[in-house]
């Protein structure tokens, strides 16, 4: 509109400049404020008065678009620019604008040839497809695809209408539906890219400045051909690719991919989340009922998806994700160069493998050889998978093996920066490993513990300097879950919590930083539902339906599911200590169903059995007969008023939340982002709902209030609101998120 | 010049007697039907008929090899019982990539400066007109199997087990193992890394041809002997030498990375089969033989850097280190003889002499070493144009740089060369006093 007019025209271009190099135009992008490019408003408008000026010249015979930034070509449209939008209307609007930008690019009198190096995604993408060739750098930075879905969004920008064309109909549904990053090789192999460039290395510049540069003379010599004919875009068609399309030339055969594909979509949201739908929706019509029915769809669904509430909580988690990835504590006084883990398990290989993978030196010591063997194979194994994925050559493999050391004994602990403890769950033995560890560590050494429910401070009562004892909680398995809880205790210094999220950071994790306490924030909201999961299944619920209600619900995992992977034990053993600790609001399911559970050997997946059956490959996964019968012996009455599967769903996630708000209240969460955080990416909580915080805003605490109420009347003090949640019910402006 | 000699007290002085090769045909004509220690044999007696050596003086044989015969994997030993030497004579093989017949020479400076020896053998040989050619793991698996069953019901279960895709050989490349990368492919990126135009890589192979010919044609080649090869004719020159003209060379299309690339058949060295051979002594033990040493072997250097992005970049990194060494300047130096594996290499590492940012930011100096100036450089042609059978090509650089400093009065030489692996190697010659 006006306001953009001004924009570009009262001052010197910043963010888009173009020289003409013999004929070619070669237009640069960067955006002066910020570590990548987006498609901002005034990136838009640059852009556009840019390409007026080329096309109004006509030296110009051909174009080149590139990106200065040696990480990103462009990132995406500027999500703030979206989410500044009031309605529906608005964001429409917005969509078409980039419709139409894109369309004269498409159809533009010269070729333009878009040179990607970096991420060149959403929007990027979507620019780069209407350009007439491409040529991406093989680089590891360089991804292509369209994240938006991701977003509760889908790629407005004319994206829905030209992939489909471009890469086909079941790889555009695949990049759009899942949001996937593709990789150059596989980029050219799509149809994506005409040409790859190499990385260079060293040369009379740094290797990121020399490589664009670099990027840039190939795609000016590509961009003459173009424009000489020498080069041709069409690519002969293989005999593979000509029967492809004759087969997606047949209506029978798309309305059965539709089809297919939507009801795919359907069982995997569980019809939570609009946005894929859409697409689907925004494809069909294109390819159906032609371009401008097309592209008027997608615009239109662009603006209904970003006024939903699905969006704003995946956008909210995005930018929630963004502030955990970083360290707000400052920058620690020494770096962790050598890092111990302690026990060999499961979890202490899987920290081992994160901390290797990004060049730590890594000790991994055990009591025993078996252990340090299963551990070492565990480590081995997670590398070795990457080489099967081509994400990692057998070579680099090799060099990041290299930096574990596996042993038995205290050898080079005085040089270790940090030890990370991830032994058995039992207090005296973790004061034993304290006093072991502080016996041969150097003074600056971390101690950081990963328990997942004991008090950090009572394990550092062993401490001699309990200034560096901190809690680092991991999640199973460390190298796929992405959260990271820190614990500190009130006598840890800055300069340790400093240091653990530092080291959390370069182990790529998403972090938050939470109070000391009886299973401080993330084990804490999970018990009591855990405990509800129980009661129901104590009433009588099977785990099939508690799954299917907890999944029905948004949860990736059904609560029966979580409980196996969890590990029966592990959960009986948290009830019991929580229990003890907070009293009757930990109550409702008896702890004893898991401790009977545990003594028949049922511990969940791990030993084979646990609510289900494990091993056989068959795809029914079937319910433990053995859980059953304890079940039944543990039977309780539901009381039929609060025992619709509505009323199982919300006490579950009812007693979820409010212990989530009662962890605000009590300060041992710093923030309801950080909480949010913590619940979807450690505990699995509904991404739609964007976490319980987001969840109590747009839900409403006055109806989640009463909810409970009716709850509390039926089972007791389990279901008693906490006060910050009742303020939130007494006055419907206070909200977690602004 | 800023030293009068390199020769150091309380340090024993190694002379190179003399060197030798055979002509390094291209891969597949000539040589064809030979086999490595063929060659090898062929350049050992040339060194013996050069220099009149008794076959019982020499004390030890060192020989390099890359690609290795399976059935002469120490190919010294079968060459030089073949040829003649005392069977009382021991000799092994090492391996060094490109860089395997100066490991070779070294090894043998360092037996004799250690006073285990006083003469030595050195060389390399590269026959890539045959290469080992494997069956597949699957297949060599099998096989094995195969010997080890017992019943006849297990072999045929065994040999069941074969699906055509076990049939598929498994070829050698001359690609990094931690990279995958073959050589050409990074000389392409290096090339492009110090912005080497495909202008300046023909032009500088047009120039090693050139130089190459005029060599030739003017008998400054002495290093190379005849060789009768059985069944065939006498060979006596190198045969890949074809100057082009410019026209010529840029209609080529790029041969590693395609369609944009720069490095091409005709600015690349060829595959080579080839051998060489030399005779070296402390200089007291040849004079008391009664030889006139060509030159002295002095300072020399090993390197090695990150195999993917500076795989060729040796020569950089070892020239001013042995410079260093022996206390010299590049002023100082008369002769170049470096290893021509690209010519985008040659000229990446040329810019990456010249550049102080370069030396500053990637090999710990403060300055720059500089470039060598263009007239004392491979001025009798070079492996892009002689041809580069990999382990026989530093024998002739040391051969060639003896010979240059003889013909044109100079007093120090220096050898340098790339390796696969990301290694490199450098050595100062010194003239020995006509």
């Amino acid at each position: 509109g006006g306001s953009l007019l001004c924009l570009s025209l009262s001052a010197a271009r910043t963010h888009v400049s173009y020289e003409v190099k013999d004929n070619v135009a070669v237009v640069r992008i960067n955006d002066p404020t910020s570590k990548v490019n987006t498609l901002s408003r005034h990136m838009q408008a640059e852009m556009v008065e840019v390409m007026n000026e080329i096309w109004g010249n006509a030296a110009v015979k051909s174009a080149v678009l590139i990106s200065r930034k040696p990480g990103c070509f462009i990132a995406g449209a500027d999500i703030n620019m979206i989410q500044a939008c009031k309605t529906a209307e608005e964001v429409t609007s917005l969509s078409q604008e980039g419709q139409k930008i894109f369309d004269q690019v498409e159809k533009s009198p010269i070729p333009i040839v878009a040179a990607i190096n970096g991420s060149c995604l959403g929007g990027g993408l979507e620019f780069a497809i209407a350009c007439q060739y491409r040529i991406a750098t093989k680089s590891k930075k360089t991804i292509l695809g369209t994240p938006e879905v991701m977003l509760g969004l889908l790629p407005g920008a004319g994206g829905t209408q030209r992939l489909p064309k471009m890469v086909g109909l079941p790889a555009a549904f695949d990049m759009m539906l899942t949001g996937k990053n593709i990789r150059p090789d596989k980029a050219k192999k799509m149809g994506l890219v005409h040409q790859l460039v190499d990385p260079l290395g060293p040369g009379l510049k740094s290797p990121e400045e020399r490589t664009i540069e670099y990027l840039e003379e190939v795609a000016v010599d590509f961009a003459k051909g173009l424009a000489g004919r020498k080069v041709t875009v069409e690519k002969k068609k293989g005999l593979v690719q000509k029967i492809q399309d004759f087969v997606m030339g047949l209506p029978p055969v798309r309305k059965q991919i539709y089809k297919t594909v939507h009801s795919k979509v359907m069982k995997q949201s569980k019809g939570l989340y609009p946005a894929p739908l859409k697409i689907i929706e925004c494809i069909q019509t294109g390819i159906e009922k032609g371009n401008a029915a097309g592209y008027l769809t997608e615009s239109q669904n662009f603006g209904k998806l970003a006024m939903t509430s699905e969006s704003r909580a995946l956008i909210g988690l995005y930018h929630g994700q963004v502030t955990c990835k970083k360290n707000h504590f400052g920058k620690p006084e020494r770096d962790v160069k050598k890092l111990a883990v302690l026990g060999a398990g499961l979890m202490g290989a899987g920290i081992a493998q994160v901390t290797i993978d990004k060049g730590v030196a890594t000790i991994l010591k055990d009591t025993t050889e078996e252990g340090l063997a299963r551990g070492h194979q565990q480590v081995y194994k997670g590398l070795n998978d990457k080489t099967k994925k081509k994400s990692l050559t057998t070579f680099e493999r090799d060099g990041i093996m290299s930096l574990l050391s596996g042993q038995l004994d205290y050898r080079d602990f005085e040089n270790a920066d940090m030890v990370i403890e991830a032994v058995f769950e039992d207090l005296s033995i973790k004061h034993k490993v304290v006093k072991e560890v502080e016996a041969v560590i150097p003074p600056h050494c971390i101690f950081a513990t990963n328990t997942s429910a004991l008090p950090i401070k009572d394990i550092a009562a062993a401490s001699k300097r309990p200034e560096k004892v901190i809690g680092m909680h991991y999640f199973s398995p460390v190298d796929k879950m992405q959260l990271l809880e820190i614990i500190t205790t009130n006598k840890t210094s800055k300069d340790t919590t400093a240091s653990a999220v530092a080291v959390g950071l370069k182990q790529g994790k998403v972090i938050i930083v939470v109070g000391d306490g009886p299973g401080f924030y993330t084990t804490r909201c999970l018990a009591p539902m855990l405990a509800e999961a129980v009661r129901a299944l104590q009433e009588g619920v099977g785990p099939k339906k508690l799954d299917s209600l907890t999944t029905g619900f948004g949860f990736p995992v059904g609560a029966a599911t979580l409980a196996d992977e969890v590990g029966i034990d592990v959960a009986a053993h948290v009830a019991e200590d929580l229990g003890k600790a907070f009293g009757t609001r930990f109550g409702g399911g008896n702890v004893e169903v898991l401790k009977m559970m545990v003594q028949k050997g049922f511990k969940g997946r791990k030993s084979g059995k646990g609510c289900y059956v494990y091993g056989a490959k068959s795809k029914e996964k079937k319910v433990n007969s053995g859980a059953e019968d304890i079940l039944k012996s543990f039977k309780l009455t539901a009381p039929p008023a609060v025992s619709a599967d509505e009323d199982i769903q919300y006490r579950l996630v009812s007693r979820f939340v409010n212990e989530a708000v009662l962890c605000l209240q009590e300060g041992i969460l710093p923030d309801p982002v950080q909480g949010d955080i913590g619940a979807v990416f450690g505990l699995g909580f509904p991404p739609c709902l964007g976490g319980p915080f987001r969840f109590v805003d747009s839900h409403g605490a006055d109806k989640l209030v009463q909810k409970m109420k009716r709850f509390e009347e039926a089972y007791g003090n389990q279901f008693t609101p906490c006060q910050l949640l009742l303020d939130h019910a007494k006055d419907s402006s206070k909200r977690f998120h602004k | 010049k800023s030293k009068k000699t390199l020769a150091k007290p309380g340090v024993k002085n190694i002379v190179l007697v003399d060197g030798v090769r055979t002509p390094f045909l291209q891969s597949g004509t000539i040589y064809a039907d030979l086999m490595p220690h063929d060659l090898a044999r062929a350049a050992l007696q040339g060194l013996l008929n050069r220099t009149g050596l008794p076959k019982d003086a020499v004390d030890y044989i060192v020989y390099g090899t890359v690609i290795q015969e399976v059935k002469t994997s120490n190919v010294a030993r079968e060459a030089a019982l073949g040829a003649g030497f005392s069977d009382k004579t021991p000799a092994h093989t090492v391996t060094m990539a490109c860089i395997s017949s100066n490991q070779a020479m070294t090894t043998a400076v360092g037996l004799i400066a250690a006073g285990q020896c006083d003469a030595v053998v050195a060389g390399g040989v590269e026959f890539m007109s045959d290469v080992p050619i494997r069956h597949s793991r699957r297949m060599r698996k099998t096989m094995l199997s195969l010997n080890k069953a017992k019943t006849l019901g297990a072999r045929l279960s065994l040999l069941g087990s074969i699906r055509l895709a076990h049939l598929a050989p498994e070829l050698p490349a001359v690609a990094e193992f931690s990279t995958a990368e073959t050589m050409g492919h990074s000389a392409d990126r290096l090339a492009a890394a110090f912005g080497v135009s495909r202008l300046e890589q023909d032009e500088f192979a047009l120039r090693s041809h050139t130089l190459a010919k005029k060599a030739q044609d003017s008998g400054l080649l002495s290093d190379v002997i005849s060789f009768k090869v059985p069944g065939k004719d006498i060979v006596s020159k190198d045969n890949g030498i074809r100057p082009s003209t410019m026209e010529q060379m840029a209609k080529l299309k790029p041969a590693f990375i395609k369609p944009h690339g720069t490095v091409t058949a005709a600015n690349s060295s060829f595959l080579t089969d080839g051998a060489s051979a030399v005779l070296i002594m402390s200089e007291e033990k040849a004079l008391a033989m009664g030889y006139k040493p060509k030159a002295y072997l002095r300072d020399f250097v090993y390197v090695s850097q990150d195999p993917k992005d500076q795989l060729l970049l040796g020569p950089t990194y070892a020239t001013p280190k042995v410079l260093e060494k022996s206390g010299l300047t590049l002023n100082d130096i008369d002769v170049f003889e470096f290893h021509e594996a690209f010519a985008g290499q040659i000229m990446a590492n040329l810019k990456a002499m010249e550049s102080d940012w370069f030396a500053q930011t990637y090999m710990g100096r403060k300055t720059k070493v500089g470039a060598p100036p263009m007239e004392k450089f491979n001025s009798w042609g070079g492996s892009l144009s002689l041809g580069h059978p990999f382990a026989a090509t530093g024998c002739r650089l040391v051969t060639t740089v003896a010979h240059r400093l003889q013909k044109e009065g100079g007093q120090y030489g220096l050898v340098a060369a790339c390796a696969a692996g990301g290694q490199g190697h450098a050595m100062v010659i010194e003239a020995y006093p006509q």
